[in-house]
């Protein structure tokens, strides 16, 4: 996946000769290399190998602290596991920040919004908790064509310090308003026929297999929209050059609505997926953002491969840290590991330079 | 087709043009030259619906296109390729001529496509690479293709020529010869008056916001008054 966004109108500017002798001649950038946001081969080698390196290195110190092969490697694979709902999440977040420029803080409290729909349908109708995809989808893609259409694409949206007082404000209104609803006390999902297996002495429940399995499945989906269609095609000019879409006949204010909607949908899809995995409160949201959010600079701000690759990473991280301490505040390493790429490397491991 | 008329437009409270009258009929290439900040861009912009006049009128094919967006005016054929480019630049060349023929149906994109692919042939050459590594010249034919793909039936291009080798700029000037021999209307604004009023049928001169001389190309070309006050030739 190419950055989305992050360079918009950069080296379009009238240069005389020749910059394009230096580049393969006729050819498509090579995928991985269009997913990780661009640089070489060489260059991606060598990210890859740094971030390898880390995680070596992290896995080893886990292996010290904790003294058990199994352990470590059961949050390994926990990690990875809960790293592509991440992934997923972020995604979407991503794609809007991408798109549109806008830094959507309602989007955790739009994916509780999508549990407690996934909630109330299991409980009112008694269907399965997947099944419930086909409402929660769809719903949260509604909400997020409402919200697009209703606060920010007028003027009060324009800028980003109402963009930030819009989206906070309807993540205090969507919260308070599911506490009103739904009450405080915790709420569980369950999935019929839940099972475990073992896998090479890691436990894993169906439950996460299949989150994370859809996860992939729905990331790939997106993927295969923003580069195979027309339309996500059309999604990505707007990202490229907004006013370049609005000279070729793209209205623009619709792609901006859609992509708000597709952006909001995943966090829904997400939701459902993560609901059996977890208790459902109203405040759920709120860490989910804050994952969401390294996930996304992680990635590369707008770089919707980079979110899905940081999502996994940051699932890692998550476990790992609570053998570092103990099992207590898995979110610190997240926050190290955040505050380190943003010295390092701000435009994500995976951005590309401004 | 086109009919100004005494059009007045600015950026917020910073008025730009004055009185800007003009008209281009069919099949027409019609230059717009004047000096730094005379208000040519202001008016190309007008007349696509990125800036909204406050007084005046335009109209397209004899309707207003007051209060119209870009992209609903080149549903009409009116198509503006601005000085900037606005490539996709993270697209390659075919998503860009692709997406230059999103108000079109599939066939007469493949038909565009290929008419456009001959006229430039470079970019059949390179139609895999990604926009933002093209040279400046490369890049003005891809946002001239671009503009081409929409089928338009009247072509604005602002300064074409900005960025390319004297070479080059012949090699445009006679590309856009020839996108109004195939049938589209072109209004060229250029920096380098000589060479617009090579190719134009009509030309005319803006100065402070307002249209103040108004000829043949080559009447323009040729008044040694002109010359000297406005094209600095």
């Amino acid at each position: 996946m190419s950055n989305i966004g992050n360079q918009k109108g950069a080296a379009l500017a009238p240069d005389a000769e020749a910059p394009g002798a230096a580049s393969p001649r006729g050819k498509a950038p090579h995928p991985l290399r269009a997913a990780l946001g661009g640089g070489g081969n060489a260059a991606i080698l060598k990210r890859v190998a740094i971030i390898g390196g880390a995680l070596v290195i992290a896995i080893a110190v886990a292996l010290l602290k904790s003294g058990s092969g199994l352990v470590v490697w059961q949050s390994v694979v926990t990690g990875l596991l809960m790293g592509g709902l991440y992934g997923l999440i972020a995604m979407g977040l991503t794609l809007i920040f991408g798109v549109l420029d806008i830094v959507n803080f309602a989007h955790g409290a739009l994916l509780a919004v999508a549990m407690f729909i996934a909630f109330g349908v299991v409980q009112g109708t008694g269907l399965h908790p997947y099944l419930t995809l086909l409402v929660a989808v769809p719903a949260l893609f509604l909400i997020g064509g409402v919200v697009h259409r209703g606060l920010l694409s007028g003027t009060g949206g324009g800028s980003l310090e109402n963009q930030l007082l819009i989206t906070l404000g309807l993540s205090l209104l969507l919260e308070n308003g599911l506490l009103m609803f739904f009450g405080a006390e915790p709420k569980t999902v369950t999935l019929p026929g839940d099972f475990q297996f073992g896998l090479f002495g890691a436990v894993v429940t169906g439950a996460r297999l299949y989150a994370f399995v859809g996860a992939l499945l729905l990331g790939a989906l997106l993927f295969w929209l923003l580069r195979r269609t027309r339309f996500g095609t059309a999604i990505r000019a707007v990202a490229a050059n907004g006013p370049g879409a609005e000279l070729v006949g793209i209205n623009v204010r619709r792609i901006h609505t859609l992509t708000f909607a597709i952006g909001t949908a995943c966090a829904g899809a997400a939701a459902v997926l993560a609901a059996p995995l977890i208790t459902v409160t109203p405040t759920l949201g709120e860490q989910f953002n804050i994952t969401a959010f390294v996930v996304v600079v992680l990635g590369g701000m707008g770089n919707v491969g980079g979110a899905l690759v940081g999502g996994l990473l940051i699932g890692l991280v998550e476990q790992l840290t609570t053998i570092y301490m103990d099992g207590q505040s898995s979110l610190l390493g997240v926050f190290v590991v955040f505050v380190v790429v943003l010295f390092l490397r701000p435009q994500g491991l995976f951005g590309r330079r401004a | 087709m086109l009919k100004v008329e005494k059009v007045c437009a600015g950026y917020g409270r910073m008025q730009i043009l004055h009185d800007v009258d003009l008209t281009l009929g069919e099949g027409e290439i019609v230059a717009l030259v004047g000096a730094n900040g005379a208000g040519k861009t202001t008016t190309l912009r007008a007349v696509c619906g990125q800036i909204r006049p406050t007084a005046g009128t335009i109209t397209f094919d004899g309707a207003p296109t007051l209060g119209r967006r870009p992209d609903e005016l080149v549903r009409d054929g009116l198509v503006h390729v601005p000085e900037d480019r606005a490539l996709f630049g993270t697209l390659t060349v075919e998503e860009n001529l692709r997406m230059g023929a999103w108000t079109r149906s599939h066939a007469q994109a493949e038909t565009a496509l290929r008419e456009v692919l001959e006229l430039f042939p470079v970019l059949a050459e390179r139609r895999g690479q990604v926009a933002q590594t093209f040279s400046g010249g490369q890049q003005q034919m891809l946002a001239i293709g671009r503009a081409l793909m929409a089928g338009p039936r009247l072509l604005m291009l602002d300064e074409p020529s900005t960025g390319l080798s004297p070479k080059l700029t012949w090699a445009m000037l006679e590309a856009i010869e020839r996108i109004r021999d195939g049938g589209v209307s072109v209004l060229l604004v250029e920096q380098n008056a000589k060479q617009a009023l090579a190719i134009a049928d009509r030309a005319y001169v803006l100065e402070s916001g307002s249209t103040v001389l108004h000829g043949t190309g080559a009447e323009l070309a040729g008044s040694a008054e002109v010359r000297k006050a406005y094209l600095g030739l």
